[in-house]
């Protein structure tokens, strides 16, 4: 920061601020109702409640006085649509569930008539306020939104840094962010400090890249920094590619500036003028929120020539994917964005050398750019306090499968999966067992119920043979089959592998085959060995991240597991009663009554049987799919 | 959606696609290259698929072989080079669905249609999708699509219901569209 500055950021941001509009939430003296507009909130019909809202509003003659927010998911997304009702004086309550008929309900009782309907409201293991664990105050301190629903214990145990803003603020609304402090690190950045100060917050906080291998994002700003080239590129990997996870895709459609933000913070430390946005086409909210954001902070000043008045300039711009989970690898993301098959290839040269159009690239995820702007503000010892010794802040995690609570959430470093599944997750539902817990997707494993008191950090997790990834955490129950898992995982990485090199492609393709030959009763003792070999093969000589991890949910059920592998290949069973071709269905003739329900309900039509006389199953036809079972009232479906 | 490709197919319309390849172009003239993804997203969002004419257009537009558009168009299993059918039928088979059943639902799904995953049916009503992951309802899985609509929490026992509620949709509008074309 040689030449002299025109004007100091700070104030520049203070004109705007005092320009600007927000409708921010948290105003103690309006009305305010957010509501959830986001992909997963879509799913459950919220823009319809958006509608019914909206009108209830207008024919109660509150269209003034109410302000209707649209925000982020919170992160409840079983109970979508959500409806949060603010009032002056009042606690906040939260409606789940809201259709557009309860919308109105809601509305005209509640908003118009100061009435709440206590039944529609949030209350799962509501705890008596005042009584809250320490570190559930330490997390209200820094998020009213936690402090606001710490006595619902999926919020309690959280804690919200990077997703601080999500389902608090308009996400089209860049004054909004403003309003909460947003930028104002970019713009202490710009009056305050050098590049290598910025490295050394960012070092010093020890926050690791969350997009799935845990580098040091400090270490990986100093390198790029040091490179020699020009230009230099900031790249934010937004292509999320573990199928069942959704942390990145909720970040940016909740909160897109504040990635922006980090990613202009990262562009004055590397010493880059231009940033690219690699975002999965499979999230258009996420991209018109993002372009939007682009759009607000140009017009203001923020991004583009000259930030905020000074002499640095920043711009950024979007790159669509285009299905690959492949380009979510760092090389392949850079072929994809230069316009040729998205395959990666051999590192060293690591982009920081080497990247966009062979100049020095700084590729960080979403989640870890979002944590930098919290992290300049607030000091880089406040975020190394927090977690484990070598993980440290927060994590968010897409918890999903068997669970009663799913959703999305954000949680400190150290925390227990026991903690995570059974008080922020509430359990697995239907009475079942829990069985195993699944992270990273397909590069992850999975844990075993021994294994629910390991601290959720990147070591401890490696150790046990599973890994953090980028935060998929799916919960299985007693009815999931392990070996069917990993089968699961290998058609993915088998169907996603590009196809570059040997070990890679073969050896996905191999281990699948195995996996489906005992998944159909096929399977040989040998088939262990086999695996194990092919497994070793694979991750030692495998060229990137793909094939180096593709082995780890076979290797990690096989260990874990063992019992439900043998039980395949030498019992031909699968104690799960899921593998169809190891199904066999018939119908007990002494039960059956000749209800005719199974007849019905069955897709292939292969129940004979007269009304009041005991049914057949005509085993040729039967596809296993057990609907049957689940439907007969007199457990007169045999399975074996 | 249905007959919006041969809607499309005019004058205008691919003056419309050069005009965004000079624009792409523009943006970075020192690797034109670069322009091909954006491009072929643009091809595919108007058309529905990538059509082997438009392959041609933009390997010649950008300088770069056919055989190179090929390559990268087939790598990628978000661009179809083949026409859809009227709707697309998808059932995600993210790692929460298939815990909670996914793969009987996409099952029932292909037996019905008597297709396989990623073929279109021979009325050309439904393309069942071969590469849907995570989209994104996870807390409502199983979750199946089709086109913009999602269908929360499907059994393999609803799938007749949904599909004959499309069939019927795409039937009046084949017929409406006969009726105008005729016209
Ligand atoms: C097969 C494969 C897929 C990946 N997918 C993603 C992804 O979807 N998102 C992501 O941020 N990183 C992904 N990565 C990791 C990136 O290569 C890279 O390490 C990361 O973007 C760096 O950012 P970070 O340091 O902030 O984590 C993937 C890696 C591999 C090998
Ligand atoms: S795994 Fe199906 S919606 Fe996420």
């Amino acid at each position: 920061m040689d030449a002299i500055q025109t004007v100091r950021a700070t104030d520049r941001l203070a004109e705007i601020r005092e320009q600007a509009s927000p409708h921010v939430s948290l105003q103690p003296d309006r009305t305010q109702l957010l509501i959830g507009i986001a992909t997963c909130a879509n799913a459950a019909k919220a823009r319809e409640t958006l509608s019914a809202v909206q009108q209830a509003l207008q024919t109660q003659g509150l269209a003034d006085d109410v302000d209707l927010i649209q925000v982020g998911c919170v992160g409840r997304c079983s109970l979508e649509p959500l409806l949060e009702v603010r009032a002056p004086g009042e606690a906040p309550r939260m409606y789940i569930n809201v259709t557009a008929e309860r919308a109105s309900q809601i509305v005209a009782q509640d908003v118009g008539g100061g009435k709440p309907i206590t039944d529609w409201l949030i209350d799962e293991g509501k705890r008596p306020e005042g009584e809250l664990e320490p570190d559930t105050a330490e997390a209200g301190a820094i998020n009213h939104f936690i402090r606001d629903w710490q006595h619902v214990n999926f919020f309690a145990r959280q804690l919200r840094i990077a997703l601080r803003n999500v389902g608090r603020i308009d996400p089209e609304h860049i004054d909004d962010y403003i309003a909460l402090g947003g930028y104002e690190a970019l713009a202490r950045v710009l009056d305050e400090m050098s590049p290598e100060d910025v490295i050394e917050i960012v070092s010093d906080s020890k926050l690791r890249g969350r997009g799935g291998a845990g580098f040091p994002t400090g270490l990986k700003w100093k390198f790029t920094r040091e490179a020699d080239g020009d230009p230099k590129y900031v790249i934010c990997n937004a292509d999320e590619g573990d199928p069942g996870a959704f942390m990145d895709r909720s970040a940016l459609e909740g909160d897109p500036h504040s990635v922006l933000e980090a990613m202009a913070i990262a562009g004055f430390a590397i010493g880059a003028q231009q940033g690219y946005v690699y975002v999965r086409a499979e999230y258009p909210l996420a991209i018109k929120r993002l372009e939007k954001a682009i759009e607000q902070a140009r017009e203001l000043g923020i991004l583009g020539q000259n930030v905020l008045g000074t002499d640095f300039s920043f711009d950024i711009d979007l790159r669509l994917g285009a299905g690959a989970f492949v380009c979510g690898e760092e090389t392949a993301l850079i072929a994809s964005i230069e316009g040729k098959r998205g395959m990666p290839r051999p590192r060293p040269p690591y982009p920081s050398e080497s990247g966009l159009w062979g100049k020095p690239t700084c590729i960080n995820n979403v989640e870890t750019l979002a944590n930098i702007p919290p992290i300049i503000l607030n000091g880089a010892e406040w975020y190394a306090g927090i977690g484990t010794e070598g993980s440290k802040g927060t994590k968010v995690f897409a918890l999903a499968g068997n669970v009663e609570n799913t959703g999305l959430i954000e949680v400190p470093m150290g925390i227990t999966l026991r903690e995570i599944i059974f008080e922020i997750g509430g359990g697995v539902p239907d009475g079942l067992e829990f069985k195993a817990a699944q992270t990273g997707g397909p590069s992850g494993g999975c844990l075993s119920a021994k294994y629910l008191d390991t601290p959720i950090d990147y070591d401890s997790l490696r150790e046990a043979g599973a890994i953090m990834g980028s935060g998929g955490l799916i919960v299985m129950d007693s009815n999931s089959c392990m070996v069917d898992i990993a089968r699961f995982f290998l058609t993915f990485t088998q169907d996603e592998s590009c196809g570059r090199c040997t070990p890679c492609r073969e050896g996905t393709k191999r281990m699948l085959e195995i996996l489906e030959r005992i998944t159909q009763g096929k399977g040989e003792e040998r088939d262990f060995e086999r695996l194990q070999r092919l497994c070793d093969v694979a991750s030692r000589s495998s060229l990137c991240g793909l094939g180096q991890t593709a082995a780890n949910p076979v290797l990690s059920t096989m260990r874990h597991f063992e019992d439900e592998y043998r039980a395949h290949i030498e019992e031909h069973r699968c104690p799960a009663h899921l593998c169809r071709a190891l199904l066999h269905y018939q119908i007990d003739p002494e039960r059956c009554v000749g209800c005719g329900l199974c007849k019905r309900v069955c897709p292939v039509h292969c129940i004979v049987g007269d009304p009041r006389e005991p049914h057949v199953i005509t085993e040729e036809v039967c596809t296993a799919c057990g609907a049957c079972f689940d439907a007969c009232k007199f457990d007169a479906v045999l399975r074996t | 959606m249905l007959y919006q490709r041969e809607v499309l197919d005019t004058p205008e319309w691919w003056q419309s696609l050069d005009q965004f390849i000079a624009r792409q172009k523009a943006e970075h003239p020192q690797s034109v290259q670069t322009a091909l993804i954006p491009v072929l997203h643009y091809v595919q969002d108007r058309f529905g698929y990538i059509p082997e004419k438009a392959i041609n257009h933009v390997a010649q537009s950008l300088g770069v072989p056919t055989s190179y558009v090929c390559g990268v168009a087939s790598f990628y299993s978000y661009f179809s080079l083949e026409p859809r059918g009227a709707y697309t039928v998808s059932v995600c088979l993210g790692t929460a669905c298939f815990v909670r059943g996914a793969q009987a639902v996409l099952d029932e799904i292909c037996r019905q249609l008597n297709v396989r995953p990623g073929e279109t049916t021979e009325d050309g009503i439904f393309t069942v999708s071969d590469s849907a992951r995570c989209l994104g309802a996870c807390g409502q899985a199983p979750v199946m699509m089709v086109d913009e609509d999602v269908h929360a929490r499907v059994r393999p026992q609803d799938v007749a219901d949904i599909l004959a509620e499309y069939t019927a949709k795409a039937r009046a509008e084949m017929a409406e569209a006969r009726a105008t074309a005729e016209a």
